[in-house]
């Protein structure tokens, strides 16, 4: 495995809504180290609090919501304690991110090309307008818009939803950021545009030693894309491994379970089992392991004792009481 | 530029459609106007004192035994003249009293929208930034209190605490003439010959009367424009402009932008409202517009005056509102399909 | 049918639409939660008591001349004081409550019913029907309200009931466009073509399936209208269309009483405020029922009475 720096720490994360219906647990205590120079993937079902990780590490949180407790550490610094200025500074430019729906990520009223050009100019003061656009078109051609010229002037309305998207990853790349967020960058597109900017994306990351860090709900884009991968679940990670190991040889009750609940052509399965039960509620999760009221493997200390997230075998960590003192690595 | 090259096209195509609405304009003031006045030369005349010669006068000159589409056909042939009938009161053509009053209307009316749109948009803003809180709260109230209010009563209360009590401001009527007319804007006219005291003189005399036009204006002005920012803040593309790391000033100018178009199409349907509210705003302040002889026109049944104020009202109306849909098309780029 | 029958009718439809019934629970509660809504409610209320009961609790017969006490200022025996013949003001306002409500249930009668079929029909066929009902809409746009209220008015006479007619031409086409746009916005849905695959009447389906979704934002702007047409309807016999004198319409009092402004101020004063208030309840109601009907602020009481 990759024994390179790391560049992002997040160390005993957790964020909370204050809502009208009660205080919204969405990450609680999670724990996450990203190295330099890979594609890691973050996995989970819908709401089970990926999203809303990646956006503390950019400080985004949308009200009502709050950064309760943790430490963010990226190449160093604690993000967490940085002036709004500094972290300004430090989004775009540093840390990027694109979404999933490039249809609104984008303001209909300005044209694409302006939309970099900003993007540029809000983090180079002494640079010439001039200057801008021409970076703007090779950041165009970089990302394999067509007719990247006419697209400079062209208005949202104007381009498909492949283009689009294009478009957000140029602007995410513009200022070669070390560390680039993708939060679902395909969910909204057609099937093969998703595999164009799939491999665009991982192109773009081979070329310029970005660490990708891919938010999926989509095993198959996790096989493709990913180094390293974790499992999330109700605001906590519950395994992380190399993919490959993942695959093979899934720990994690809930991973198993995702594992045989999608459909492969690699492996002859008779039926599909979704998992049991559905998503906890987060104002009141279960005590204990959150996933213990849809684990067949459940025991007495599931329901009491939240489990850590333990090295198990060099590089597979998991949080189950399957795997408790016994079986730790030091 | 590509983006002119798309406006112009827009720009005609809308034209093109305001002339179907022009039509649809007169043929509504030929409704009313011969329709469905029970017996119309005679209203035209000016109703049951007139004098019977007239009557018939009326009758062959606008063909009333004829035919409607013959009727309407000599409607708009005389319309296109120029002629808008005769004031039995005034004895003198209806479109040169108009044109008489006219520019003093269009002067209220333009300081009353400046009014509007200086005071009602920032209040808007601050209201949708510093949301929830006490100035918030408010401008809601004052901005429900204005729709409420009725002009005639806010105009005469105006008056009752500025003039009668301060003694600050005239109680009515326009200022005096600049030395030099070129418009007819009294207060336009001043500022280009450097009439000084003749400006200050209108403005004092302008200020009260614009106010109580405006007043209503401003508070719907101040809800669209807070609503409007609240919605665009909440957008997925603010969170992107964030997450690009624009500063704090850019991204606001994104959103104003995008909150824009509601605004600017209520402040064109509220030109509308100034100019209905210019009837009793002139007739308070004794201002000498094409509202109070509207008034007159109605007190002294002068239904040729009743008619021509409501062709010239509507007319603005309309043209404002193609304006108002031009400008649209220059902000946001998708109407221009 | 006996009482036992009827009782039991009762429970079945109680039954039948036990969540319609919790739904309807829920909007008065929202509607009396806000202290604004509420005080909106309150002015209503009282406005429409006193338009029903007010030529009854009148202390003085709004018509009787006096020369000897005109122009008393306001007292016990003359709240609003008196006019220029002696009569009480207070008992003419009284009285002019119920003129101003006439005029505004009437006008309303008219144009919601006549704006809401043509926005329905113009929504649900679309075409050239649309576009002709969309036609005759901007022409009656074409106009500010007032103004067209004027020519109107003086067109048809110039009375009381020429006023109420005039009014609705001037009220009709907003409805039309506010149904239309909702709609077209409901058309979309699943029920309506499940509706029409079933074979369903076009009438029916715009009635019983289309009508109660698209019913709220009217409902909404029919109670703000209500204050917008008292209003105008103030303004036109301000400057001379409608009530005669000496009806005591609102409006008529304070164009009556500007002559005599501002030394017997009350002439004036008393009769705007009245006008001011009525409307301002209005508002302040319609602005409370659209926030009652406002999903996400329903799911918030909801919750903070649950929780």
């Amino acid at each position: 495995m990759n024994m390179g720096k790391e560049i992002l720490r997040i160390e005993d994360l957790s964020v909370h809504f204050f809502t009208y219906a009660g205080v919204v647990r969405a990450v609680e205590d999670l724990n996450l180290t990203i190295m330099k120079g890979e594609v890691f993937a973050l996995v989970g079902e819908t709401g089970c609090g990926k999203s809303m990780t990646m956006r503390a590490v950019l400080r985004l949180i949308p009200p009502p919501g709050r950064i309760v407790k943790g430490r963010i550490i990226f190449d160093g610094i604690d993000l967490l304690k940085l002036s709004e200025e500094e972290m300004r500074k430090i989004r775009g430019s540093e840390i990027a991110m694109i979404f999933q729906d490039p249809n609104t990520a984008l303001d209909p009223l300005f044209t694409a090309g302006y939309q970099v050009v900003e993007t540029l100019t809000a983090h180079n003061k002494k640079i010439k307008i001039k200057e801008a656009w021409r970076r703007t078109l090779k950041l165009f051609k970089l990302v394999d818009i067509p007719e990247a010229e006419k697209r400079l002037r062209s208005y949202l309305h104007e381009l498909s939803g492949g283009m689009k998207q294009r478009v957000v990853i140029s602007i995410a790349l513009s200022l070669n950021p070390k560390l680039l967020i993708a939060d679902e960058p395909t969910t909204a597109l057609d099937v093969t545009i998703q595999a164009q900017i799939l491999k665009l994306l991982k192109e773009l990351q081979e070329k310029y030693n970005v660490t990708l860090v891919m938010i999926t709900h989509n095993l198959g884009v996790v096989a493709e894309m990913a180094d390293r991968v974790a499992v999330m679940y109700a605001g906590s990670i519950v395994e992380v491994a190399d993919v490959f190991k993942l695959f093979e040889n899934p720990l994690h009750p809930y991973t198993k379970g995702l594992l045989g609940a999608i459909p492969s052509t690699a492996r002859k399965v008779s039926r599909l089992t979704p998992i049991p039960g559905t998503v906890p509620n987060m104002i009141n999760p279960p005590p204990g392991c959150k996933f213990h009221p849809r684990c067949k493997y459940a025991r007495d200390i599931c329901k009491v004792k939240r489990p850590e997230l333990i090295e198990v075998r060099p590089g597979h960590l998991v949080a189950c009481h399957l795997y408790g003192e016994r079986c730790k690595w030091s | 530029m590509i983006l002119l090259a798309e406006l112009k096209y827009y720009f005609i195509r809308r034209v093109l459609t305001f002339l179907p609405t022009l039509i649809g304009l007169t043929l509504m003031t030929f409704v009313v106007s011969v329709m469905i006045p029970s017996n119309p030369a005679r209203l035209w005349a000016g109703g049951i004192k007139a004098n019977p010669e007239i009557i018939e006068m009326i009758k062959k000159k606008y063909h009333l035994d004829e035919p409607l589409y013959m009727q309407y056909y000599y409607y708009i042939t005389n319309l296109l003249k120029g002629d808008l009938g005769t004031s039995p009161i005034t004895h003198r053509p209806v479109i040169l009293d108009i044109m008489t009053y006219f520019p003093a209307t269009v002067e209220l009316a333009i300081l009353a929208e400046i009014l509007v749109i200086v005071i009602g948009v920032p209040l808007g803003v601050i209201s949708a930034l510093k949301k929830d809180s006490l100035v918030d709260h408010v401008v809601r109230v004052f901005s429900l209190i204005g729709v409420s209010l009725p002009i005639f009563w806010l105009g005469l209360m105006l008056q009752w605490v500025f003039y009668y009590y301060l003694g600050i401001l005239p109680a009515g009527g326009r200022g005096i003439p600049p030395k030099v007319k070129y418009t007819g804007l009294y207060m336009l006219d001043s500022l280009l010959c450097q009439d000084w005291n003749a400006f200050v003189d209108n403005l004092s005399h302008a200020i009260m009367p614009a106010f109580t036009l405006a007043y209503i204006g401003i508070g719907i002005i101040a809800r669209i424009t807070r609503s409007s920012i609240l919605d665009v803040a909440s957008a997925d593309f603010v969170v992107f402009l964030q997450v690009k790391g624009l500063e704090k000033i850019k991204v606001l100018k994104h959103i104003l932008k995008n909150a824009l178009v509601p605004i600017v199409t209520m402040l064109g349907l509220e030109f509308g409202a100034l100019l209905s509210g210019a009837v009793i705003t002139e007739t308070i302040f004794y201002w000498p517009g094409i509202g109070r002889y509207a008034v007159q026109g109605v007190n002294n049944l002068d239904f040729p005056a009743i008619m021509g104020v409501t062709l010239l009202v509507g007319l603005v109306y309309i043209i404002t509102n193609l304006v108002v849909d031009l400008m649209y098309a220059a902000i946001d780029p998708r109407v221009r399909l | 049918m006996s009482l036992t029958a009827l009782k039991g009718r009762f429970e079945k439809w109680r039954v039948k639409n036990k969540a319609k019934i919790e739904e309807w629970k829920l909007t008065l509660r929202v509607l009396t939660m806000s202290p604004l809504t509420f005080s909106g409610l309150i002015m209503v209320i009282l406005f429409l008591i006193i338009a029903a009961i007010g030529p009854y609790i009148a202390p003085h017969d709004p018509y009787e001349i006096d020369f000897s006490i005109m122009f008393q200022p306001p007292s016990l025996e003359h709240p609003f004081g008196t006019d220029e013949y002696g009569r009480d003001i207070f008992s003419r306002v009284l009285h002019g409550a119920r003129i101003s409500l006439v005029i505004g249930i009437i006008t309303l009668s008219i144009s919601v019913p006549i704006g809401v079929i043509l926005g329905l029909v113009s929504g649900y066929y679309g075409g050239v029907v649309d576009e002709i009902i969309m036609r005759l809409t901007d022409i009656f746009l074409a106009f500010p309200g007032l103004i067209l209220a004027i020519a109107l008015s003086v067109a048809l006479g110039g009375g009381i009931e020429t006023v109420m007619i005039a009014l609705s031409m001037v009220w009709w086409p907003y409805y039309v466009r506010l149904t239309r746009g909702q709609v077209l916005s409901v058309k979309e849905n699943l029920y309506v073509e499940a509706a029409k695959a079933i074979g369903l009447g076009d009438f029916w389906i715009m009635f019983k399936h289309i009508l109660p979704n698209v019913i709220s934002p009217v409902i909404v702007l029919a109670t703000m209208d209500m204050g917008g047409v008292i209003l105008t309807a103030a303004a036109l016999s301000f400057i001379g269309l409608g009530a005669r004198p000496p009806t005591p319409e609102w409006g008529r009092l304070v164009a009556d009483g500007q002559p005599y402004f501002p030394e017997y101020w009350w002439y004036v004063f008393f009769p705007g405020m009245v006008i001011f208030l009525t409307v301002l309840g209005f508002n302040l109601l319609g602005d409370g029922i659209r926030d009652a009907l406002d999903p996400k602020i329903r799911r918030t009481i909801e919750f903070k009475e649950r929780g």
